[in-house]
Formats: structure tokens, C-alpha cells, sequence
């Protein structure tokens, strides 16, 4: 099972493709106290039924994975939001898409690290598919608020193939200078 | 590091592309594909790829495709990578941390050599196959 928030992120935009979406919004909100994740798409949606079965761990469609006899990707994060006291909510239509909402709390001991922003994001842009993906980033600290934001269209528009590894590399290097220049403030 | 805009972005691509471009004369191109998994993730695959994106750089290694893919079934072994080099077999590498990735670029993909104890596919049966 994953570590890392960023992992268990990178899992439900992998949902997202999966689900046919062609725009995904991601936004991650950090203050001092939480971390607030969000994600729409304009996916295949789940009905109610379907949306209770994608929390159940012994569920599966079997269309990924043939043989195998279990879904954990929803359950495992619900799993690690419900041992350190976060919230989540999951919201669907069928037809429609899927919002899915989550937040941890940074003082608990059982949050699960953040992990690497910049790399998750690259990461989820080169996956294979014609889908947009929008990226909101908004820190809060030292009492103001800084934000940046990233289309994967803006991406492709500049640079072309996002498998070729000189447009990864320079993606990489857009990504974390962003990240970085957050985290650095003013100073 | 600074901020970079969307059009510092464009101009680097651009620099870059001119010099690309006076390379590009083979069209030779090599595939690297990482596996992704939860496996893959767990057993460390991000950090493989960034010294993969990384070596690639040092090393002005044109025409390189990377991508990513699933679980290939060597859960095992992860971080797995498959290792496409025209003239070369198609390899399927195990056990590819930051190290075995950056002996992969310089013995495999620069040096036209496998690299031992790490691969996991019998790189003769892809030659007969072809």
C-alpha cells in the first residue's frame, strides 16, 4: 500500500483516465493545519450502488485485473484518512463524473507524508490519453497565501511529446520551480 | 529556484529544439519504460526515474522516449524497467534503484552492453521473435 498523500493521489487521477474523464481538476490546499485535496472529473461516473462498492475492499469489476478478487485502491485511502482523524467525501453521478474531496490533519501522528508535489504531478501529466488536466496548488503560510497553477494542455502546447525525455526533463524543471518558489515565500 | 513562466519554458524548448534538431540525424530512438505500480511506487520506481531523467541529461542523450506503464508482473523485482535500444535486445531490467539506473544509461544505452544480475527476461527469446 502507498506511503505517501501524493501516492494515493496519483491513484485516484489513474481512477480518473481510467473512468474516460478528458478533465480532470486537481487541487491541493495546504495551510499550517491541513492538507485538503480535490478531484473532479468529467469521467464515466458511478452510480449509488456502484459508488458503494467502489469503497468496498472485496469489490472488483475485474476489468483491470482479471484474476484478482479485490479493489483497495478507494479503501486503502479511506483506510489512511480514518487512522489519522481526516475527512473525506465522495460524490458521483453517473453519466457525469466523480468528485472526490479529502483532507488530513498534520497533527496527527498517522498522517501519511505529503510527499514529493512536483514529481506526482510530472508523474500524472505523461500518462498516456488525451485528457486535460488542470492543477491548482494554494499554500498558506507565515499568515499569507501563495498559489500557482498548471494546465497539462499549457504542457503539451510548449512542449510537444510529454514522453520524450528532453520535454520531461524540462517539465520536471518548470514543476519544481514552481513547488520550490511556494515553499520559499518572499525570502 | 526562480519561478519559471510558461513562456521561459517555451524559449528553453526552443533552445533546446535547435539543438535537437542538428543532432537528430538517425532518427534512432530508445525506449525506457518504467513500471509504475503500487509495487513499483513502493519498491522506489519515482526514484528511479528521476535518475533516469537525470543521467539522460548529463549524458545529452537524444531521442529518448520514457514512459510509464503498470505492474508487469515481476512485483518481486521492482522497480522494473524495460530497456528498448535499437541494435540491442529488448530488456526487461529488476531491482532498478537510483544506482542500477545510472549504470543502465551508461553500460546499456552508451556502452551497448547489458548489465548483469539485474535483468529478467531471457533477452534471446526477443531476438528470435523478431
Amino acid at each position: 500500500m502507498h506511503v505517501a498523500v501524493c501516492d494515493f493521489i496519483l491513484d485516484c487521477l489513474q481512477n480518473s483516465i481510467e473512468a474516460g474523464a478528458s478533465r480532470i481538476e486537481l487541487s491541493i490546499i495546504e495551510t499550517p493545519k491541513r492538507l485538503s485535496i480535490e478531484i473532479t472529473d468529467d469521467g464515466c461516473g458511478m452510480t449509488d450502488e456502484e459508488l458503494k462498492k467502489a469503497v468496498d475492499p472485496f469489490y472488483t469489476d475485474g476489468q483491470k485485473h482479471k484474476k484478482r478478487r479485490v479493489g483497495l485502491g478507494l479503501p486503502f485511502l479511506i483506510q489512511a484518512i480514518e487512522q489519522s482523524d481526516g475527512e473525506c467525501k465522495l460524490e458521483s453521478e453517473k453519466g457525469r463524473g466523480t468528485i472526490l474531496k479529502f483532507s488530513f490533519r498534520f497533527d496527527h501522528v498517522d498522517t501519511p507524508p505529503t510527499g514529493d508535489i512536483s514529481g506526482m504531478l510530472l508523474q500524472a501529466i505523461m500518462f498516456d490519453g488525451s485528457f486535460e488536466l488542470e492543477f491548482k496548488r494554494e499554500l498558506e503560510q507565515d499568515g499569507r497565501s501563495d498559489a500557482y497553477s498548471v494546465k497539462r494542455s499549457d504542457l503539451i502546447e510548449v512542449l510537444g511529446d510529454l514522453n520524450d525525455a528532453d520535454s520531461l526533463i524540462m517539465a520536471r524543471q518548470f514543476l519544481e520551480s514552481q513547488e520550490d518558489d511556494l515553499k520559499e515565500g518572499d525570502r | 529556484m526562480a519561478k519559471m513562466t510558461l513562456e521561459e519554458l517555451r524559449k528553453l524548448r526552443e533552445s533546446k529544439k535547435g539543438e535537437l534538431d542538428k543532432r537528430d540525424t538517425e532518427g534512432k530512438s530508445i525506449h525506457i519504460i518504467i513500471g509504475m505500480g503500487t509495487c513499483g511506487i513502493a519498491a522506489g520506481a519515482k526514484e528511479s526515474l528521476d535518475s533516469f531523467l537525470e543521467e539522460i541529461e548529463k549524458n545529452e542523450i537524444k531521442n529518448v522516449t520514457v514512459k510509464q506503464t503498470g505492474c508487469m508482473g515481476l512485483c518481486y523485482v521492482e522497480p522494473t524497467v524495460e530497456v528498448k535500444v535499437p541494435g540491442m535486445p529488448d530488456t526487461i531490467y529488476g531491482n532498478v534503484n537510483s544506482e542500477t539506473a545510472r549504470k543502465i544509461i551508461k553500460e546499456h544505452v552508451l556502452g551497448g552492453k547489458l548489465v548483469d544480475n539485474h535483468i529478467f527476461d531471457r533477452p534471446a527469446a526477443d531476438i528470435v521473435k523478431e
